[in-house]
């Protein structure tokens, strides 16, 4: 039934998209490890971090789709899903110092001994195991979406109000980590990581293990998420999304329906931020600032909401014009993401993905009339 | 008449909207099987009754049970549609992105939680239910068109026929023949009385010809409440009818 599953949501464009995965899993470790360093194809351990870094926002932004371009829930507080995956990871990684740390306390983290702490708090507990902290992290963003779900759509909370709850939420939780005595490390967030599962972190073997990871969660989200669409779960996703009243008039609870896809994308989410933890190192509040969910929604927007592919596409290719930008015009990376959203509200309200379909959907046409296809038939 | 053999049992039921009283201590009484049909005008409070019986508007006073048992005023709308009460809306609604299948797929009765839709493979009574639907309500050449692309009348048509694949005891039905041809309006009525046979079906409509020829009991609605009750010809002859209705 699981096979039947993931097959059944596999459609060409799902075919891209894994094959595109399965050659950067597997050119991507050989060109950093085995091409020789001044080869033309070899990659640098930090491009490879920077594709890591990008791979794991795709997955944010991917999360984001199932809940904005299937569910009609325009999330603008994604980021804190993505933060508290990221967190989870992050405590993980710092209970595995040891007594490597500055202080050379053996179970505290420094920012611990720092502020005079003689214990653990509770919530730290069992975060030294690896399974603990992988459960924890769709745990931890799963229960506060269900939570939040639960109430927002329980009060029929829609539209964007909704949105603006949502941006509330990864707000309050900014200010909150942003509190030395919450006990995650204030405004430093977690940092200074030694390793994981027992291996170097800034190795090169561990770092390249890391992009692979990324590139396999992604595949998988990604299958289950186009499983999910193809589903009939999926249809009455579209629906509730387009006309919540007439699906409940079916005798549907579309509360039900939303918590799912929201819960789920929420771990999703989580588990971006996982991933992305140990590439950049460091784990801080300012992940829950509302700019980064606003982004998130950028990149989905610019590659074409409602495609999954279009998540994708546009989070790397967003992420690659601001590492570009950044470091050559620093000054006008602001502006050009800015108008960037704007162009592609007002010229590709369907995205990158949506203007390629439209060019695509125009060229077989005008190919297959000479064979004396009837036209109409390409609609079937 | 006590109300435990009743489908539909409406007694003293208000709405107010800011101090409008839509409904003003309305009583209706349906027997199984019956189909009826009820007119009034603009503002008689037709659609906010369909509202109150959905559960998408939440009456002030009165009571409203289902099969004489069921209190509607107390469940919200999923509910009170997998109890059997199916709803078309006055203006077509159905899902647009979606096909004419899947539309049927979507409203045909089924386990109705994500999980189970989730793993939900369609059976062979599956199939032919929707294959009778669509032969029913004459989409079977464009089964696999969007139903965003389908004219006016097709997607009342399409609407009719999510209605019966819900297999509802009881079909509300908002004007089916708005905005339809005479040729339309005349194979709708046929359709409802086809369905009649099966369901209860309560038809609201402007069109006095497709009343007539549904040929069913009429209600009159003026101002949230019954002004009369009968055959058209009788309610037709009724002066207060003709001062209120019929004769504008």
């Amino acid at each position: 039934m699981l096979t039947r599953f993931f097959l059944m949501g596999l459609d060409r464009k799902a075919g891209v998209v894994l094959t595109i995965l399965a050659l950067l899993a597997v050119l991507v470790p050989v060109s950093t490890l085995l091409v020789p360093a001044d080869s033309p194809f070899h990659l640098s351990i930090f491009t490879v971090s920077l594709l890591g870094k990008y791979l794991c926002f795709a997955l944010l932004a991917l999360a984001l789709d199932l809940v904005w371009g299937y569910c009609g829930i325009l999330s603008l507080g994604h980021a804190a899903f993505f933060a508290l995956g990221g967190y989870a990871m992050g405590m993980h990684l710092m209970r595995q110092i040891g007594p490597r740390g500055v202080y050379g306390n053996p179970v505290l983290p420094d920012f611990m001994v720092f502020l005079n702490w003689t214990e653990l708090p509770w919530y730290w507990l069992g975060f030294d195991h690896f399974w603990f902290a992988a459960l924890m992290v769709l745990a931890v963003p799963g229960a506060l979406a269900f939570a939040f779900g639960w109430f927002a759509f329980r009060s029929r909370v829609t539209g964007v109000y909704l949105s603006i709850i949502t941006q509330a939420m990864t707000f309050a939780l900014l200010l909150a980590f942003f509190r030395n005595d919450m006990g995650f490390g204030g405004n430093n967030g977690l940092t200074d990581f030694k390793e994981i599962l027992g291996a170097d972190i800034q190795a090169p073997g561990t770092r390249v293990g890391l992009f692979v990871a990324t590139v396999v969660a992604l595949a998988l989200s990604y299958m289950i998420a186009s499983g999910i669409i193809g589903s009939k779960l999926g249809k009455v996703l579209v629906a509730v999304r387009d006309t919540e009243s007439r699906v409940r008039f079916l005798g549907y609870n579309t509360e039900h329906y939303k918590l799912f896809a929201w819960t789920l994308s929420a771990c999703m989410a989580g588990v971006a931020g996982a991933l992305y933890v140990p590439q950049v190192g460091i784990i801080n509040p300012s992940e829950f600032a509302p700019a980064s969910s606003i982004e998130a929604v950028i990149w989905v927007a610019v590659g074409g909401r409602g495609t999954l592919a279009g998540a994708i596409l546009g989070a790397v290719l967003v992420n690659f014009g601001k590492s570009y930008f950044t470091g050559a015009l620093p000054e006008l990376w602001l502006f050009a993401l800015g108008g960037l959203f704007v162009a592609v509200t007002l010229f590709l309200p369907k995205g990158l993905l949506g203007l390629g379909a439209q060019l695509m959907a125009r060229m077989p046409k005008s190919k297959s009339l000479p064979n004396g296809k009837p036209a109409d038939q390409k609609g079937m | 008449m006590s109300a435990e053999d009743t489908l539909l049992y409406l007694d003293g039921v208000s709405v107010s909207f800011d101090g409008f009283r839509a409904l003003n201590s309305l009583s209706l009484v349906m027997m199984p099987g019956e189909m009826r049909a009820i007119i009034g005008p603009n503002g008689a409070g037709k659609t906010t009754m369909m509202d109150v019986i959905t559960g998408k508007t939440r009456p002030d006073h009165g009571t409203i049970l289902f099969e004489g048992a069921t209190d509607l005023t107390k469940l919200r709308e999923a509910s009170i549609a997998n109890l059997g009460i199916g709803r078309k809306f006055q203006r077509p609604t159905v899902f647009e992105p979606h096909t004419v299948w899947d539309n049927l797929e979507l409203a045909l009765k089924a386990p109705r939680g994500p999980l189970k839709t989730l793993t939900y493979a369609i059976g062979r009574d599956d199939k032919a239910r929707i294959e009778e639907i669509l032969d029913v309500t004459r989409l079977s050449p464009k089964r696999d068109r969007i139903a965003g692309s389908l004219s006016h009348g097709e997607k009342q048509w399409l609407e009719i026929g999510m209605l019966l694949a819900q297999d509802p005891k009881l079909l509300l039905v908002d004007e089916p023949v708005a905005g339809m041809t005479d040729a339309e309006t005349e194979q709708t009525a046929q359709l409802l009385c086809d369905i009649a046979g099966k369901h209860s079906v309560i038809v609201v409509e402007h069109d006095m010809s497709f009343v007539r020829a549904l040929g069913v009991k009429v209600t009159v609605l003026a101002e949230g409440s019954v002004l009369a009750e009968g055959s058209l010809d009788a309610v037709s002859a009724n002066q207060q009818v003709i001062d209120v209705y019929l004769g504008r």
